[in-house]
């Protein structure tokens, strides 16, 4: 099982401080936060991607790349990358020229974004959200798999004789999750293709990702890919640690109580109840993610959101610290635990290349 | 056979609520059996304006909305604040699906201190509810002030009650459940040029 964090970028004031980093100040944190996460024996780091403020992150390759050449192990990925606003030809060729530089650690998630105005700002109408993820993305999926390409659709002019340089890395396109908050047919999209299914987790209730992660598994034993308990699932999840919970939670609380995204709302105490946001010991921690197994099943890929809302770079890598130490080898013993043997590891370069080897063989 | 009724009074006791009651009363005798349950918003006032900042109801407030979206009839009923529904009102119905009411039978009703705000149910609350395709009864009930030591009140809810028990019990449109899910080569063949 693969452990890693995600970053949505946001340059966020701290509110025990009142100070705000600036752009540069956030972007070399973020690079920061992805070399730490390799030192402390996480597997993956992901980055979103933004194109408005309060957020840096534009350009996931050209990040990425520069973590691929600092980094020796960790796995480089996006959380996610816009499949409706981004142009897929564009997509392939970056994501191909990071696989190569980064020796093939390079997987993607496919998002559609939530902020409307991104859409007519690259031209595109929110309305055909849905529809350009599932047109871009069949079209990014033949250029990683056929030589030259003749397409034809509705939202980008045609190609005749395409082909999309450099050609993945040995062949093997790198593996594409689905991110999804809230829609049923990206979950029929993953099943369809194969593909792994990403559940934010963050925002809502388990019940509403458990429906969604419910669908891809059958969908994806639908589309005989496997049995649903051997489809690829992945999940997010909120932490803070302290020693004492106690310490967690009163450092915490001012940069819960002004969150962007859910500050000045319910209490603290109130949100840890009803989302998978856990502020205490790493214990608590440790507990409260075992959980996730026996809401979603077992699954392949945990990824942790710990540097938002204005947390100050030397405490994300205290967290970073206490994650890698304390929390992410208990759980990888405890998730091996009765784990069924037919259930995969997360896809990664070299396990795609054994298997499109092995079928060369046969 | 159930009615929902969601009252949108603040004070205690409320005329709104008072309002409330004598439409499911009128209601309920004219459909035996039927269970009523009344959700007073003003117990989930906070609920609901966390629901608008986290994007998903607490406990509490989700069992009420699905109280209102699972009943078979709904009685609605809020003060006219500033000429028109209160924010209140207004909120909790933004929390809900835009389409969970869809082919509902719905009664819609206000209070006032003054008659001069009656059109307010006409020109806000019906086109409310006509956006969620649910089914207004013609008749509309405002209750001002006067209303209550006047003639005419009485009438109205009966007439709105049995409006709206002839259609509770109707045919309703089949909404999509979350988890259907339009096949994939579906959904791909419809944007083949």
């Amino acid at each position: 099982m693969q452990f890693g964090i995600f970053t949505v970028s946001d340059v966020t004031t701290d509110p025990t401080t009142g100070r705000t980093p600036t752009e540069a100040e956030r972007i070399k944190a973020m690079v920061a936060i992805a070399l730490k996460a390799e030192e402390v024996g996480l597997d993956v780091f992901a980055t979103g991607e933004h194109h408005n403020p309060p957020f840096v992150a534009s350009s996931p390759t050209t990040m990425l790349g520069y973590i691929a050449a600092r980094t020796e192990r960790l796995i480089l990925s996006t959380s996610t990358t816009l499949i409706t606003t981004n142009d897929p030809v564009k997509i392939a060729e970056d994501f191909a020229m990071l696989q190569h530089l980064s020796d093939g650690r390079v997987d993607l998630m496919m998002g559609r974004g939530n902020t409307g105005p991104v859409y007519p700002w690259f031209g595109k109408d929110i309305r055909d959200g849905i529809p350009l993820a599932i047109e871009n993305y069949s079209l990014l999926h033949r250029l990683w798999r056929e030589p030259v390409v003749d397409w034809e659709g509705r939202f980008r002019t045609p190609l005749q004789g395409y082909t999309s340089t450099p050609a993945p890395l040995d062949g093997v396109p790198p593996f594409v999750w689905h991110g999804s908050i809230r829609s049923p047919e990206i979950a029929e999209q993953a099943a369809y293709y194969g593909d792994g299914f990403f559940a934010n987790n963050i925002f809502w209730p388990k019940e509403h990702y458990q429906r969604l992660i419910s669908l891809y598994r059958r969908r994806y034993a639908h589309y005989g890919h496997g049995l649903p308990e051997e489809a690829i699932v992945g999940l997010g999840g909120q932490v803070f640690m302290r020693k004492n919970s106690q310490d967690a939670i009163r450092e915490f609380r001012p940069y819960f109580d002004n969150a962007p995204v859910y500050g000045h709302g319910p209490s603290l105490e109130e949100f840890m109840a009803e989302t998978p946001l856990t502020v205490g010991s790493p214990d608590q921690v440790i507990e409260r993610t075992l959980k996730f197994r026996e809401y979603f099943g077992d699954y392949q890929r945990q990824l942790f959101l710990m540097d938002h809302a204005g947390l100050p770079l030397k405490t994300v890598l205290e967290q970073l610290d206490i994650l890698g130490e304390e929390v992410v080898p208990v759980l990888r013993k405890e998730f091996a635990v009765g784990r069924p043997a037919n259930v995969p590891d997360a896809p990664t370069h070299q396990s795609l290349l054994a298997k499109a080897t092995a079928a060369v063989g046969v | 056979m159930k009615l929902a009724v969601v009252s949108a009074g603040l004070s205690q006791p409320s005329s709104t609520r008072l309002l409330a009651d004598r439409l499911a009363a009128a209601s309920a005798a004219r459909l035996p059996g039927a269970e009523i349950e009344v959700i007073e918003l003003r117990d989930l006032a906070v609920d609901i304006a966390n629901n608008l900042v986290t994007g998903f109801p607490a406990a509490k407030l989700r069992r009420a909305v699905e109280a209102v979206t699972s009943a078979d009839g709904l009685i609605a009923v809020t003060p006219i604040f500033t000429a028109s529904y209160s924010g209140l009102f207004k909120s909790f119905f933004d929390v809900i699906e835009n389409d969970a009411l869809a082919g509902k039978p719905v009664l819609i009703a206000a209070t006032g201190g003054t008659a001069r705000h009656s059109l307010a149910l006409e020109h806000a609350l019906r086109p409310m509810f006509a956006y969620l395709r649910a089914i207004v009864v013609p008749t509309a009930v405002y209750a001002a002030s006067e209303d209550w030591g006047a003639e005419g009140l009485p009438e109205r809810v009966e007439r709105a009650a049995g409006e709206l028990a002839g259609l509770v019990g109707g045919a309703r449109p089949v909404i999509q459940e979350d988890d259907e899910v339009v096949p994939f080569e579906q959904q791909l063949a419809a944007l083949r040029p």
